[in-house]
């Protein structure tokens, strides 16, 4: 399998008032398409800062990286977020639906960017939801599932307009052990049977036991590991 | 709209707050609605066509003032007058002094002037054969529940009988009925005969409070104006002759610039409104920091946000102020039915819709624009880690 996401170089420079804090030192990085990664490091350590980089959420302050042969780094907002909604989904820790409308609209939301018309949407929508396993919950509000839900709604969501990479932060951070267990098989299913490449946030070395490997960030310096075996 | 339940969602987030906006906003435009219909009644008052062509004369110095009968004949040798007539005040009260009711004493050609009041044929008729004959507005006589054959007496403020008396009598002939919403005033007076009154009081002698003169064409009303004005030029009774519907916006002027007025408390009520939905919108707007920072998360641009967050003010507005405005335009007919006539509202027109609307999509835009700004540029790293 070729590399879909290409990191040289790259340093991330943060302004405190006056302060400039240097959270990210130099990273390089390939990730292969298909792989699923476990990024993990205690915290500070600049794991987020990291990922926002590679789901182009941020920009670096040095270096450049490629996606699947685009240089992000080099995009402005705009663009930023064209790629984005084709190209990466997001999973994040506290699940982040809109709490006012149902699983089912949550889901059909990155489509309203897309040229398919409402029926498309609706079938696509309850697609990524029968994937998740929540196709008899389409029609619930967020506050009417459970968190191991939420999280299944959010993936359904990251999923739904088929991007090749997805990037998820502490995704089983809020969840009990059975949840959370749930969650990773998905994952894992996601990648294995549809190809998704992951890049996934974990301070849970179980959770990083579904990744193929695990990298380590210690104060901004990935320091990498033989793959757990 | 494939993004309308966004919005819509987006708006009744927090359901309590913005209904509580939302009435604010209902109830301010209600006002408008109203005060709106207002304004515009006083702005069609004596606006008809008739009133262009009907000219009134007065007297310059105070419209207590009389003028000399003679000016009468004068008056119609006066190129491009087609007919004039004349009437004074009578001032009338009817039982209590307090019961005030419009009363004039008019030329026998007066009615003529007036083609939007309606006279049956058997009224007129009567009218003009009964020396003590008067015609009466419909809603006058259904006040004090009034007949035709009823003989009534009213008390003339002004002018005594020759026996010193003050209470004239009368017979009810007919009754009289504005065709035209500009005239509805007719609807509450008292038309008497120019004989019986002027022959009836030693203080009259053959002086008119005003004349009202029809124009043959309607483009000359100036030039004629200025003609019958030369008539009495450098006498000791100068007129001062105006289009009726000239005459009715100075008067109206006079008693209120109901503009002003309008314009005022619209302000202040707008101004109140736009704090109100500036700070709900704003509050909105903060509450949502990391639903919006997932909105760009996933690829909606800045300016598509800000357009959200624009569009929701917009609907807040344009939703309230519709209710209100339709509120105002179901309450304006039974406010006009309850004061019995004495007020005549126009119901919301396209006009008033026209500016409602204007008003709310521009209040809208202004509240959204900070909130929406903010929205626009906030950053997604920061946005979804709280800061
Ligand atoms: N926008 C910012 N401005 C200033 N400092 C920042 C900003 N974002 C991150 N940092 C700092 O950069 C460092 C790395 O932050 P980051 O969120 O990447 O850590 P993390 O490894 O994800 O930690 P955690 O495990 O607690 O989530 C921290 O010291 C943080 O305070
Ligand atoms: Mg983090």
């Amino acid at each position: 399998m070729g590399t879909l996401v290409e990191i040289r170089d790259v340093s991330k420079v943060y302004e405190r008032g006056k302060q400039k804090v240097e959270v990210l030192h130099h990273i390089n990085l390939d990730i292969a398409q298909g792989d699923f990664l476990a990024l993990m490091g205690p915290s500070g350590s600049g794991k987020t800062t990291l990922l926002n980089l590679i789901g182009g959420l941020d920009s670096p302050s040095g270096g450049s990286i490629g996606v699947a042969g685009q240089r992000i780094d080099r995009m402005g907002g705009g663009d930023l977020a064209k790629w984005r909604a084709s190209n990466v989904g997001f999973v994040f820790q506290f699940y982040n639906l809109m709490p006012m409308l149902s699983a089912q609209k949550n889901v059909e939301l990155p489509l309203l960017l897309t040229k398919l018309n409402a029926a498309q949407r609706k079938r696509n929508a309850a697609i990524a939801l029968k994937l998740v396993g929540l196709e008899d919950r389409a029609a619930h509000k967020p506050n009417e599932l459970s968190g191991g839900q939420q999280q299944r709604v959010a993936i359904a969501r990251a999923i739904v307009s088929d991007p090749t990479l997805l990037v998820c932060d502490e995704p089983t951070g809020d969840l009990d052990r059975q949840s959370a267990e749930e969650i990773l098989t998905l994952l894992q299913r996601l990648n294995r049977e549809h190809g998704k490449t992951i890049v996934m946030v974990t301070h849970d070395p179980k959770a990083a036991e579904y990744a193929s490997h695990t990298l380590h960030l210690d104060k901004g310096t990935l320091v990498e590991q033989a793959a757990l075996a | 709209m494939k993004y309308f339940h966004l919005i819509w969602a987006a708006l009744f987030r927090s359901k309590t707050r913005t209904i509580l906006t939302l009435l604010s906003v209902i109830a301010a435009f209600l006002l408008f609605g109203m005060l709106d219909a207002v304004r515009t009644s006083f702005d069609q008052a004596g606006q008809s066509a008739n009133g262009a062509r009907r000219l009134q004369t007065g007297s310059k110095l105070s419209f207590i003032q009389t003028l000399p009968q003679s000016l009468d004949a004068q008056i119609a040798r006066v190129p491009g007058v087609k007919s004039v007539a004349y009437a004074n005040w009578f001032g009338g009260a009817y039982q209590d002094p307090h019961n005030q009711v419009f009363s004039f004493a008019v030329s026998d050609n007066y009615l003529d002037q007036y083609p939007e009041i309606e006279v049956s044929a058997e009224a007129r008729k009567a009218f003009a054969e009964t020396r003590t004959g008067i015609l009466v507005g419909e809603t006058l006589a259904k006040r004090f529940h009034w007949k035709i054959g009823d003989k009534i007496p009213l008390q003339s403020t002004i002018f005594p009988q020759r026996d010193g008396s003050k209470s004239w009598n009368f017979d009810i002939v007919g009754f009289m009925h504005a065709k035209d919403k500009s005239a509805g005033w007719y609807d509450q007076l008292v038309l008497m005969h120019w004989k019986y009154f002027d022959e009836g009081t030693p203080y009259n002698r053959g002086t008119v409070g005003w004349y009202v003169t029809s124009v043959s064409d309607v483009n000359q009303a100036d030039r004629v104006a200025r003609a019958i004005d030369a008539l009495s030029a450098n006498s000791d009774h100068e007129t001062r002759t105006q289009t009726e519907q000239a005459a009715t916006a100075n008067w109206m002027k006079q008693m209120a610039d109901i503009g002003l007025i309008v314009g005022s408390i619209m302000g202040a009520v707008f101004f109140t409104l736009l704090l109100l939905t500036g700070n709900t919108m704003m509050q909105a707007v903060r509450e949502r920091t990391s639903e919006l920072a997932v909105l760009k998360t996933i690829g909606f641009s800045s300016r598509a946000v800000m357009a959200l967050v624009l569009a929701e003010s917009v609907l807040l507005l344009v939703l309230g102020g519709a209710i209100g405005l339709a509120l105002a335009s179901v309450l304006i007919p039974i406010v006009s039915a309850g004061s019995g006539g004495m007020l005549n509202l126009p119901s919301v027109g396209a006009g008033s819709w026209a500016l409602g609307l204007t008003l709310m999509v521009a209040i809208g835009l202004l509240v959204g624009a900070p909130p929406a700004w903010r929205a626009m540029r906030l950053n997604i790293v920061d946005a979804l880690a709280g800061r």
